[in-house]
């Protein structure tokens, strides 16, 4: 836990362990495998490496359903657009494990179509070395992510985000304000201006008066 | 030639289908007691209690070779960072200060995030001074920064970890037939 939330009063600090807790041991992977590096991830979805028993229970192929965004394999730059999005898709908190050489720096493929590291596209939390990485090392991984899941501090990330969300229908609202005063004036010389027209008019029509 | 099968009838326990819904859980409630209560006859490795037995054959980590005296056996040609597909390996020379060799390495420094673990550097390697023996497989960090491993970690190996009967392993002048220069050094070829 991180010193601010164990500062905080024991409601937030409990509420912290419990969220964290409940984040941490169902981390749901999204398996965007392009290459040899998801094999490896079969392997360790399959009975021998079981990826259930750390509470991954189900990998999911939906980014709306899951928690651990899981980049296995080459990443071109036709991919990479699809790749963005997916991760856009996906509802916070989110996390991304870069997995194998290539998705994480590009590997030996220095040429014109492959990303060099995914990093450059999304922001990624734990890389995993080597062509491809044994179960071992994914294992490794997840239970580096479940550390950082446990580091987070859920209530002053909420209170960060209210903060936006204040600031920005403060923001918002001055705008429409301003923009509303805009109007008002713009209304009223429109006004003033027909009345103006429509009484010279008048006076054109009845040019009696005019001579008064 | 056709076998016929005759199918059993079903006798009235079976066809209320409840006992067989009980005799279908019961299958799985034995694998979860034996989870529970026998873990180690299950199939599933339980990795970070046990580790994997990985052979020294396997290509793993690198390491830097030593002589004797504790400098690392690398002559700084440069033969690994040519044969290196990935190009992770970073060497600089300078010329050595002893005389028996031309140049001594001042900065070996191999990305394992780029590196492929193709084995090629150890393969182009003239002296032995590489290997990929140490049996670490696991390459885990939260930044690309970390993978960056320098010549001191490379060097940083225990003798007692790598079998004594290896004399290559333990022996100073890596691959040389150079017989003026083992004398020089006190040594003695097998």
């Amino acid at each position: 836990m991180t010193p601010e939330a164990q500062e905080g009063n024991i409601f937030t600090s409990s509420l912290d362990f419990l969220v964290n807790w409940g984040r941490k041991n169902s981390l749901w992977p999204f398996p965007y495998g392009t290459a040899c590096c998801a094999i490896e991830f079969m392997s360790t979805e399959t009975a021998r490496y079981d990826l259930s028993r750390i509470g991954s229970e189900y990998v999911r192929f939906t980014p709306r359903q899951s928690d651990v965004l899981l980049v296995a394999g080459t990443i071109t730059y036709k991919q990479a657009p699809i790749l963005k999005r997916i991760y856009e898709q996906m509802a916070e908190p989110r996390w991304v494990i870069a997995m194998g050489a290539c998705a994480c720096s590009g590997g030996f493929y220095d040429c014109y179509c492959t990303v060099p590291g995914i990093d450059h596209i999304i922001p990624v939390d734990v890389y995993i070395g080597g062509c491809p990485p044994r179960p071992e090392s994914f294992f490794d991984a997840m239970f580096d992510l479940q550390k950082k899941v446990e580091d987070e501090s859920y209530m002053k990330q909420r209170a960060e985000r209210l903060k936006e969300q204040i600031e920005d229908i403060k923001r918002k609202s001055k705008e429409c304000r301003e923009d509303l005063v805009l109007r008002k004036n713009e209304a009223c010389e429109m006004v003033s201006n027909t009345v103006r027209s429509k009484v010279n008019d008048v006076l054109d029509v009845f040019p009696f008066k005019k001579g008064r | 030639m056709v076998r016929q099968i005759k199918q059993k009838p079903m006798n009235w326990i079976e066809r209320l289908y409840i006992f067989e819904a009980f005799r279908g859980l019961w299958t799985t409630l034995k694998h979860a007691l034996r989870g529970l209560l026998r873990y180690e006859t299950l199939p599933t490795v339980p990795y970070p209690e046990i580790k994997p037995e990985i052979s020294r054959t396997y290509r793993a980590k690198h390491r830097l070779m030593l002589r004797p005296d504790g400098t690392p056996r690398c002559v700084a040609c440069g033969m690994c960072a040519t044969a290196c597909p990935a190009h992770c390996i970073f060497l600089e020379a300078a010329p050595a200060e002893d005389g028996r060799i031309e140049k001594r390495v001042l900065r070996f420094d191999i990305d394992h995030l780029v590196c492929v673990f193709c084995g090629l550097c150890v393969e182009a390697c003239p002296v032995d001074a590489l290997r990929m023996d140490t049996c670490d497989t696991s390459y885990v960090f939260r930044k690309r920064e970390d993978f960056v491993t320098p010549m001191y970690q490379l060097m940083s190996w225990d003798p007692k970890d790598y079998p004594q009967d290896d004399l290559q392993s333990q022996m100073a002048p890596g691959g040389t037939k150079n017989k003026q220069a083992l004398d020089a050094w006190g040594l003695k070829v097998n």
